[in-house]
């Protein structure tokens, strides 16, 4: 087992240098100055952002300056939807009268592209961070919202019934039983939004904004700084990876019962 | 302690039960026996709480049953739904006993205790779906043990466990309810298990349910699975029930 997983590692190590280096050989034979090969690109990032001192982790004051705004509103904005989700979600889900209110509004709230409704926002609330962290807000509340509605309506019946003949209080019954048992579907809803969240945080401040990895991706756009481009890009990419990587740790770690059950079964 | 007085239930057009009349008193075992669809398990929800019959009255000891009422205990045929997949043995059969105003250490102790009597003080760290069929059943069980009900309701407990296990598991559950002296109402299709389990047998008819029958069963204790199983009165209480589940009359009353 720990012998494959780690031949498994060590293969796929080896397909992304190959790749990284196939990369590398097509830009120089091609040499065009829109597609600079990827040691020029990280050799760009490594001056740009990971050439500071080691108080800083290396990081440089530029990339300090660029990623605490744009992860804080990434994380803001993904944390206050998963809550207001996972709340509402779980209200709707449980509620006949709810969801049938609020079903239409839920299907329209969703086919609404977020992007478009960033003027709205400029409307509504100051040009800067509040604008990016609600723009970021409605676009990944969805799949956190519609899965845990799915969750907290398909709690198994009888396990709701087993919890009323022993009398669970309504705070047990909600923390112990549905809570619990909607959580493998709440869980992919944040996996998902996550990394809509990464996306709508670039998206976001591609206008109206003057920080963050967005803002700087399109001033290296107008001044033709294309490994500067490239280097936001695989940035983005980088920490995509990453959000990823931790977020199936903590997974993991809740529903352990989850995949050992379906394991068993 | 349960009386049951003239329960209806339709569901729709569907007549379920008719008028059952049943009355169980303190520390008997009653089982309640019946074709498929007799509406046997309408009867348990019935008495539980979970199901508004359209007709009768129900009253455990003394008081009309609306809510589920708070001193009964349900084991239910399908463990694997009733069991919670995210909790261990012991945090299953802990987490009814908050309302009984169990501090933390209280509530583990009787779990453990539960658990034991049923043979599973090993497993008490175990999830549920890293144990045999019979072995979740045992912790279903000694859930509702361990809260002390003062009557327990059990709806085809065994009919999801193979044979073996059964014939286990009825030992078992007749020796811990004979110690704790408790009520206990079971549902089952099964007239042997019907027989060897109760001091009562109560047949319902083919829907829509009725009392065909109500035998007593005088059966020496403890019961064991062979001897008494080729014993006499067991051997014509089976074949009356039969005949009272296959839907003839009564032949004699049996006293």
């Amino acid at each position: 087992m720990a012998a494959r997983s780690l031949g498994g590692f060590g293969v796929r190590v080896a397909l992304v240098a190959a790749t990284v280096a196939l990369w590398e050989l097509v830009t120089r034979l091609a040499s065009q100055p829109y597609f600079p090969p990827p040691s020029t690109i990280a050799s760009r990032m490594y001056t740009l952002w990971f050439s500071g001192p080691v108080t800083h982790v290396f990081f440089t004051d530029d990339a300090l300056t660029m990623l605490q705004p744009s992860l804080g509103r990434l994380l803001v904005g993904w944390g206050a939807a998963s809550v207001a989700g996972v709340v509402l979600g779980l209200a709707i889900g449980r509620s006949q009268v709810l969801s049938d209110f609020l079903d239409p509004l839920i299907q329209f709230g969703r086919a609404v592209p977020p992007p478009m409704l960033v003027p709205i926002f400029f409307a509504l609330f100051k040009i800067g961070t509040p604008t990016q962290i609600a723009t970021i807000v409605l676009g990944v509340i969805w799949p956190v919202l519609i899965n845990a509605i799915d969750g907290a309506a398909t709690v198994d019946r009888q396990h709701l019934e087993t919890a009323r003949v022993f009398g669970l209080s309504r705070p047990q019954i909600i923390g112990r039983i549905i809570v619990p048992s909607a959580m493998p579907k709440i869980v992919a809803g944040l996996r998902l939004s996550l990394s809509l969240a990464l996306i709508m945080m670039v998206i976001s401040e591609l206008v109206g904004s003057n920080s963050g990895i967005g803002y700087r991706l399109t001033t290296a756009q107008q001044n033709f700084l294309i490994p500067d481009v490239w280097g936001c890009i695989v940035l983005l990419g980088v920490l995509g990876y990453l959000l990823n990587s931790s977020f199936l740790l903590v997974e993991n770690r809740i529903l352990r019962w989850h995949s050992r059950a379906r394991q068993y079964a | 302690m349960l009386e049951i007085i003239d329960v209806t239930h339709t569901y729709g057009a569907y007549r379920a039960l008719d008028g059952v009349k049943l009355t169980v008193a303190d520390g008997e075992l009653v089982c309640v026996v019946g074709p498929s669809g007799c509406g046997k398990s309408t009867l348990l929800r019935s008495v539980a709480g979970l199901v508004q019959p359209t007709g009768g009255r129900i009253l455990l000891d003394g008081v009309p049953v609306s809510q589920t009422p708070d001193n009964l205990a349900v084991v239910f045929q399908d463990y694997s739904r009733s069991l919670f997949p995210w909790m261990s043995a012991a945090a299953n059969v802990a987490l009814p006993l908050r309302r009984k105003g169990m501090d933390r250490a209280q509530r583990r102790t009787a779990a453990m205790e539960a658990l034991e009597q049923m043979g599973l003080a090993d497993a008490a760290g175990k999830y549920p779906w890293e144990m045999s069929g019979g072995m979740q059943q045992r912790v279903a069980i000694a859930r509702a043990l361990a809260f002390r009900p003062s009557l327990l309701l059990m709806d085809e407990p065994f009919g999801s466990v193979d044979a073996q296990t059964r014939e286990d598991l009825e030992d078992l559950v007749l020796r811990v309810c004979a110690h704790h002296g408790m009520t206990i109402m079971l549902v089952t299709h099964d007239i042997d298990e019907s027989v060897y389990l109760g001091d009562r047998v109560v047949v319902l008819s083919r829907a829509p349910g009725t009392v065909a029958g109500d035998l007593h069963v005088s059966l020496p204790s403890p019961r064991d699975q062979i001897v008494t199983r080729e014993h006499e009165t067991f051997v014509r209480l089976r074949a009356e029930v039969g005949r009272l589940v296959r839907g003839n009359q009564l032949s004699r009353q049996e006293t």
